[in-house]
Formats: C-alpha cells, structure tokens, sequence
C-alpha cells in the first residue's frame, strides 16, 4: 500500500499510526495548527486517497471537498456521525467502520455502569478511601439491579449483546427502535416515552442521526424518573445535556451513568458533585484487544481497496 | 412473639429493629458500652431466649455461655463465621441464616466489580471528576472482560449466580470446591493453585470455615499473577491480606475488587491510591430489596420458632 496516501485525523492509536506510516504514505493532521489546515489539506490533496478518522475528527463536508482524490474514510469506530456520508455518497467514495470486535466492550461497560450506579459503587469506594467508613458507620442502602427492567434505545448489535448479558440478572427487557424487530421475544415500545415509562434502566445504544439527536429529552427524562437511570453508551447529543443536569440535580432524574457528551473532553462540572452520577471519559472500546482488533480492521479495508477486493467491513 | 427476649447485636437494620421491637422484647446490646457488656447480659440473661446477630457481631462462645435460656439464633446473614455452631449444636440451639434473598445482590457486586476493576472504571470516572481529560487526553487502554476465564471459589449459591452471569459474557468458568460438583459442565480444579493459574478472573464465594482460612494465599496470588484479577465478596480472612496488599504494590497481582476485608471496617491504607483496586465496604447484600427479605426472613424464623413451626431456612 506504500502509495496509498492515507490522512490520519488524530493521534488514536500508536500501533494503527505505526503500521499506516510503514506500510502507506501518511498524513498527520494535527501536525499542522488548525490555522494552516487548510494549506496543508490543499498541499497534499493530490497523495490523499483514504482519511482514517475515529469518534472525535472524521470526515465532515469541508474536508471530504478539500480531497478531490479520496477514494475511501475508513473510520477507527463503529458510529459514523463524524463523516459526511451524504457527500461520500455524492462523490462515490467508500466508507468502512469497526462494527462487532467492538460490541463486547461496549455492552460489558453498560452492564459495568448499570451496576455501578444502581450499587452506587464508586461513591462507595470514595466512602472507603475517605476514611468515612471507620468514621462513620456502614455506607447507606442502595437498589439491586437483577431484576429491573432494563429499556434499550436501539437494538442492534450493541443493544442485542447489552439485551443478552442484562437477562442473565433476570432483567425483563424492552426495547424501541426505528422498526421492531423480527425473531426478538423482547417487548417492544413504539416511542421512547413509552419505553422510559416501562423500564428502571435506559440504555442508550442506538446510532447518532438527525433523527436521534437530543432523543432523551426533559420528557424523557421525566418520564424515567426518580427512581430511573439512564445509561448513555452511545453518543452525548443523543442526550439534552443541560436537561439531564437539571434532572439530576433537582431529583427528577433517580441517576446516571454517561460515557459519552455533548462536547468531549467537556464535563459539565455540574455533574461532579452528584454521588448518583458516574463519568467515564468514552471508554466504551477503550481495551487493547478490542481498539488493535479494530486497527486490523482498518487495516484490512485499506488493505483490500487497494487490492480491489471486497471490503471487509463496508458501510458504503 | 411478645414474650420473646430478643438481644440484637448491631444496629444493622432499622425496620428489623422497629419490628423486632414492636413485637417482641428487644435488648440492644451496642446500648452497653463493651466494659459493662457481661453484667448486662447476666442481668437479662433469665429473658434472652433468641440473639440476631450479623457479620460485624455474631454469637460467640462468650456471648452464648452467658445465656442459658437462649433457644435460637437468628442471623441477618448468609455467612455463619461469627456464630459458634460447635457450642450451638452442643447446647441444641437452633441457627438460621438468610440464604437465596441475597444471592443476585451479591453475584450482581462480583461482576460489577469485576467489570470495574478490569476496565478500571473507578480510575477513569477520576479521572473526569480530576478534570484530566480535558487536561492530558484521553484515558489508558484497559482489559476486556467479556470472554475472559473466570474462576470461582466455592460454587454454592452464589458461585453458581456469578457463573450463569459470567457465562452471558462469554466467559469460561472453572471453579474450586471441597468436591467436584457432577451436575455442571463447569472445569473442576481440585486446588485453589491450579484454578488460580488457569483463570484471569478468580472470585471468592465459599464459606469461611477454618478450612478456607487465608485460601487465596501468597502462591494462589502469585498464580494468578500480573494479568489476573482477585474479586472478594466472600470473607476478609479468606485472603491473606498483607500478601495482597504486597502483591498489588509490587505488580505481581493484576487488580482486585474487594467488598470485604480481615478487619473491617479498617482498609489498608496502602491500596488507596491504586487505579487497579476497587474497595467497597461490605455492601455486598445492601439494597433496600434485600435488607428487607433477610430482615423478614429473620423475623419470620423467630415467629416460627415461638409458634413451634418448621423453622424458614435453619441452618442447625
């Protein structure tokens, strides 16, 4: 592939960076400040044929129309809200993502929080490493999870394998989704209202759209309630942030447990005085098996593009 | 039940004492400060006929050599260790326990804290609240869980509920008990060493008897080794403490999730400030659900007791 011209939109992974500057031509981008992006696109646009962007840079419409020779974004994430698929449709050129090496870790983590948020584990933990369990007594009571009923927002990949882990706790499952869905015994809700009214745990799972922006709502939320939490394992704008903070700090809202948010790396800090609130920094694939899985499939779809093969994992 | 005297040992349940009180005669015997314990119990020793006791103060030799009209003892507990059922059984008393209430509770906390510790949630959600993200970048690559050998001490109950929960991870299970159990398909290791080699993820959840004393010893811990993970929601003295806290600074030990330790609720200091350690304080039945059914279930043997019905779940 060494006269593939490949644009690397961050620094996300040193052995993917390693292997794309080995065995391809590679662009950094953020070598260059964001001031003299566009020389630096306009530049090298001639040797670049493929951008690899992940969950934070992908594809938007500027850069896409800054590379009149790009063939392929093969993006290091399984979401593909970053790139501009209306313009890699327009232009013909083809997208590939990271579905299924990275399902595990993201359900694993949104039984992980589930627990830990119901059990309040790490405000727990804190109680411990702060002494207060000498000082004063035994931690408070919190609520069991086996049990209760677990909502999924989205049952795709992700959602069947938080589906299948949340049942061996007994959890009865429901779910919404855009259609329902054949050969699933789960129930299914025909709005998220619905599903927030009939379950204990939401978990956001589904894919960041026009139409699934802020789908968690003040109603949502609302409707969830006191005693509700919601598990947000999918992408912060699926979530009115500020409506959520409100929620929680005025008790509307039982608890939360969010990877992901509006603006990343920005935490309202609101939220780190809340104990009913735990905050992981959009671990959801963060494991060294899953994120080199993904490498090699980022890889391999550079791979075959060039090779005239069938992509492995094409979106389009 | 009103003529039955009842010493409670630690103010371990506010509706078990409200009833306790409502309904029978009840001696609280934190109210006596330590030094002046034994008159107390001498001067009540003529009314005393049930003690109900938990996992901070049982019924000890002492305590029951000081009651001669004790009939039963009623522990808000699964665990037995701090009940002499040697002297019970001499003396014909009857001892019951809260079995089956609390197992999902406490299967729930060794995934949660299995999952925890290996993804280390509890360090990253620090990280966000330390506002570090922001600041240095995103969180270090961790281990995955789903699919990872886990390997359990003990498969009674509770093992069996970390198992079948484990198993919708992908997770081989192996297991250690006194006796290879025929009705499971799970790996049998006939020593702690060997299954400790053969795991990443070992769970203790057997009882503790003098037998299982210190089980998870410095060669169990060596043979889990760098990679593995220690979870206890059993008993403190199942682990030989100094050896893991050693093994953990020295990164001979992987990461362990502890619910329990040998002299609670004093917690080595040294593990606080590890991102690998997830210590929580003996939570492993605390939900409002489950306090209730074990405070029922205690309340429900003393009833039978009086009433010379079956007892609910004896023990002796």
């Amino acid at each position: 592939m060494e006269s593939l011209g490949v644009l690397l939109t961050l620094p996300m992974n040193p052995y993917l960076e390693a292997e794309l500057h080995r065995r391809c031509h590679l662009f950094r981008l953020w070598e260059s400040p964001p001031a003299r992006r566009k020389d630096f696109l306009r530049a090298n646009a001639p040797s670049i044929r493929a951008v690899v962007g992940n969950a934070f840079v992908g594809a938007d419409a500027e850069t896409i129309d800054a590379l009149p020779r790009l063939e392929i974004v093969a993006s290091y994430s399984v979401g593909l809200d970053k790139v501009d698929l209306a313009r890699c449709r327009e232009r013909g050129i083809r997208v590939t993502y990271t579905p299924d090496v990275l399902t595990d870790d993201a359900a694993d983590l949104a039984i992980g929080l589930s627990i830990a948020t119901l059990r309040r584990l790490f405000d727990a933990n804190r109680y411990v490493r702060a002494g207060s369990w000498k000082a004063k007594g035994d931690y408070k009571l919190t609520s069991r999870f086996s049990g209760k009923t677990v909502g999924l927002l989205g049952l795709g990949r992700i959602g069947l394998a938080v589906a299948k882990r949340a049942e061996a706790f007994g959890c009865p499952i429901c779910y919404h989704s855009r259609t329902r869905k054949p050969n699933v015994n789960y129930k299914y809700f025909p709005s998220v209202l619905e599903l927030a009214a009939n379950c204990d745990v939401l978990i956001v799972a589904c894919s960041l759209t026009e139409e699934t922006r802020r789908i968690i709502n003040r109603g949502v939320i609302n409707t969830l309630g006191p005693k509700g939490v919601l598990v947000n394992i999918g992408r912060g704008p699926h979530v009115d942030e500020p409506e959520l903070i409100s929620a929680l700090v005025e008790g509307r809202l039982g608890a939360a447990a969010l990877d992901v948010y509006e603006h990343e790396p920005d935490v309202p800090e609101e939220l780190f005085r809340l104990e009913n609130v735990v905050l992981t920094p959009h671990v959801g694939s963060a494991t060294w098996e899953t994120r080199k899985a993904m490498a090699d499939l980022v890889l391999g779809n550079l791979e075959a593009h060039v090779l005239n093969k069938p992509l492995l994992t094409p979106f389009l | 039940m009103e003529s039955l005297g009842v010493l409670l040992t630690y103010p371990m349940d506010s509706y078990l004492e409200e009833e306790l009180s409502k309904r029978c005669k009840l001696f609280r015997l934190w109210e006596t400060p330590p030094e002046k314990r034994r008159e107390f119990l001498r001067a009540n020793a003529a009314t005393i006929r049930a003690v109900v006791g938990n996992t901070a103060v049982g019924a000890d030799a002492e305590t029951i050599d000081a009651l001669p009209a004790l009939e039963i003892v009623a522990s808000f507990s699964v665990g037995l260790d701090k009940v002499d059922l040697a002297k019970c059984r001499e003396r014909g008393i009857r001892v019951t326990n809260t079995p089956d209430v609390l197992t999902d509770d406490v299967a729930d906390l060794a995934i949660g804290l299995a999952i925890a510790t290996m993804r280390r949630l509890f360090a990253a959600d620090r990280y966000v609240r330390g506002g570090a993200w922001k600041a240095k970048g995103d969180y270090k690559l961790t281990s995955k869980f789903s699919g990872k050998t886990v390997g359990i001490i003990g498969l009674g109950r509770i093992g069996w509920a970390i198992a079948e929960r484990a198993e919708a991870f992908g997770c081989p299970i192996s297991y250690y008990s006194r006796s290879e159990k025929p009705q499971t398909d799970y790996k049998y290791y006939s020593s702690v060493v060997a299954l400790a080699a053969n795991c990443n993820v070992l769970i203790v959840a057997c009882a503790l008897t003098e037998e299982t004393h210190h089980i998870v010893n410095r060669e169990v811990i060596d043979a889990l080794g760098p990679k593995g993970v220690l979870v206890n929601i059993g008993r403190g003295p199942h682990v030989d403490e100094p050896e893991l806290v050693f093994a953990l600074l020295e990164g001979r030990l992987g990461g362990a999730g502890l619910d329990v330790f040998e002299d609670e609720p004093d917690v080595p200091e040294q593990l606080f400030g590890l991102e690998n350690v997830v210590l929580v304080p003996h939570v492993g039945s605390s939900t409002w659900e489950t306090c209730k059914a074990m405070a029922d279930l205690v309340l429900g043997n003393l009833e039978a007791h009086v009433t010379n019905k079956p007892l609910l779940t004896p023990a002796l």
